[in-house]
């Protein structure tokens, strides 16, 4: 057995301080979610976020950790056909091994709880002005506590999507920098499945093929959002580098380059298609173009140049809004904060792109195969038991409950109380 | 409908394992991988399609 990582002091001071960055990825995404949707949901939007954080963090710690082991550590592994599959951890119970762990071990822990916190809260977005948090808590728990752990497992921790090189000759396994799989992609797919269940807002599609314009209540908090993400991902992208890639630490400042060329690009390409699609720029798409060029980065960041940064994310910035637009007037899926194309669609986009830059023999089916993973196997599972839940715990808050707001209904007071009327919620719709 | 949806993606995974396990030539590899994601597309399409159905209907999941 390999021995476990271990990093220099100086390279665990970097890493401590890139991780204590990474919550302002977290910040941004709440103020983007809370700002996409109506006022009259506001709080419940923001507070949602912090619970799901904590409930990740929790189940995480308690139960996930020990599916997700580390790589080095010991782990179930199936032989069939003659290959030796690596598909689940065996760590300790309720966050056991943490005791008498070393720096890099306990370093790369508080990195995982910030990750599967951003994987729990992308479904959130999508689930948002409709969705009973109690029961979002309840989901949390398969996202933190069983999905989110095999797939770091298969992709971090020495599982058999990061050995599909040494064990089927696929380039050199499964690569990417800081979730792009096991957070965006896995987000982005349970955040679909959820819009599945719970059904689009009311008044969002009143007739078949139309589809109505909720603009959120404040564009001002989706662009502030965005110079929070692009910190929050230096730190989650140089981390992940240290911690997971193990990339020396010279490495870390043309990775945070890199980060930063993908989300400007990544405006610029939204920017420019808005405008010619639209006769001006619009500033929300504008800002979930950012955010998924920062997306696409948690696959490339570490491993392509600078300009192959820049195309990344022109055609993230590109991809964005189109598929916002596919999903919402042809599949009549409402996403209020645009989670699913923002972090399925451009986290997929990201994986192919370092297949096809990293010019190894397989390296582009590693990556093909790691997407049919989870689109195959982490859907479907999130989808079955997601419903099963929802069956004993109903997801969807009832129609007066959505009519007043969630602020109202759940949190007992509204954001906004001085100001804020609405017409629709002093007549039925 | 969609359960059944769901099922054709999982299919469509055991279909990517099984083209690893079963095939050494990449070329071959390729095709059968990219087989069991063309069987995943199908139920991503029928999931698709239930939901639309589903709501014109008025019906949630």
């Amino acid at each position: 057995m390999n021995q476990p990582f271990q990093l220099s002091d100086a390279a665990l001071a970097l890493a401590l301080g890139l991780i204590l960055l990474s919550p302002f990825a977290i910040a941004g995404m709440a103020l983007q979610n809370s700002g996409l949707a109506r006022s009259r949901s506001a709080a419940h939007s923001l507070l949602g976020v912090m619970s799901l954080l904590a409930a990740a963090a929790i189940f995480f710690l308690l139960l996930g950790s020990t599916w997700m082991g580390a790589a080095g550590q010991p782990a179930h592994i199936a032989t069939v056909a003659g290959y030796a599959w690596d598909w689940c951890g065996k760590g300790a119970w309720l966050g056991g091994s943490l005791a008498g762990a070393s720096a890099t071990s306990v370093l790369t822990l508080l990195l995982d709880l910030v990750l599967v916190g951003l994987a729990a809260i992308i479904p959130w977005g999508s689930g948002a002005e409709r969705w009973r948090l109690g029961t979002a808590i309840a989901s949390t728990f398969l996202v933190a506590g069983v999905l989110f752990p095999l797939l770091a497992h298969w992709v971090w921790a020495g599982g058999w999507l990061s050995t599909l090189g040494t064990t089927f000759g696929l380039g050199v396994g499964l690569l990417e920098t800081s979730g792009a799989l096991p957070v965006h992609l896995l987000g982005g797919v349970t955040a679909l499945a959820i819009v599945w269940i719970l059904g689009a807002r009311n008044g969002k599609f009143p007739k078949p093929q139309v589809a109505t314009a909720i603009p959120g209540h404040n564009v001002v908090y989706v662009l502030l959002s965005c110079p929070l993400t692009l910190v929050g991902w230096f730190g989650l992208n140089g981390a992940s580098a240290l911690l997971f890639l193990h990339l020396p630490q010279s490495q870390i400042p043309l990775v945070e380059i890199n980060t930063l060329l993908c989300a400007g690009s990544a405006l610029l390409g939204t920017l420019a298609i808005t405008r010619f699609r639209f006769g001006k720029p619009d500033a929300s798409l504008c800002a979930n173009g950012w955010l998924g060029g920062l997306v696409a980065s948690s696959a490339v960041a570490a491993h392509v140049s600078a300009g192959t940064a820049i195309v990344t994310g022109v055609l993230a910035g590109l991809l964005t809004p189109l598929l916002v637009e596919l999903l919402e007037l042809a599949f009549s899926i409402d996403d209020p904060s645009g989670g699913v194309s923002v972090h399925a669609g451009n986290a997929i986009l990201g994986l192919l792109i370092v297949g096809v830059a990293a010019g190894k023999q397989g390296q582009l089916l590693a990556q093909i195969v790691g997407i049919a993973t989870v689109i195959g196997f982490a859907l479907p599972v999130s989808y079955l038991l997601n419903a099963l839940v929802n069956r004993y715990l109903p997801y969807r808050v009832d129609p007066d409950g959505e009519r007043v707001g969630l602020d109202v209904h759940e949190l007992g007071a509204g954001s906004y109380p001085e100001f804020i009327i609405h017409r629709d919620e002093f007549h039925s719709s | 409908m969609k359960y059944a949806a769901m099922l054709l993606m999982l299919a469509g995974f055991f279909l990517v394992l099984t083209a690893l396990v079963l095939f050494d030539a990449l070329a071959l590899r390729t095709v059968f991988v990219l087989s069991g994601c063309a069987v995943e597309a199908l139920g991503m399409v029928l999931s698709i399609r239930t939901h639309m159905m589903s709501r014109k209907r008025g019906v949630s999941l």
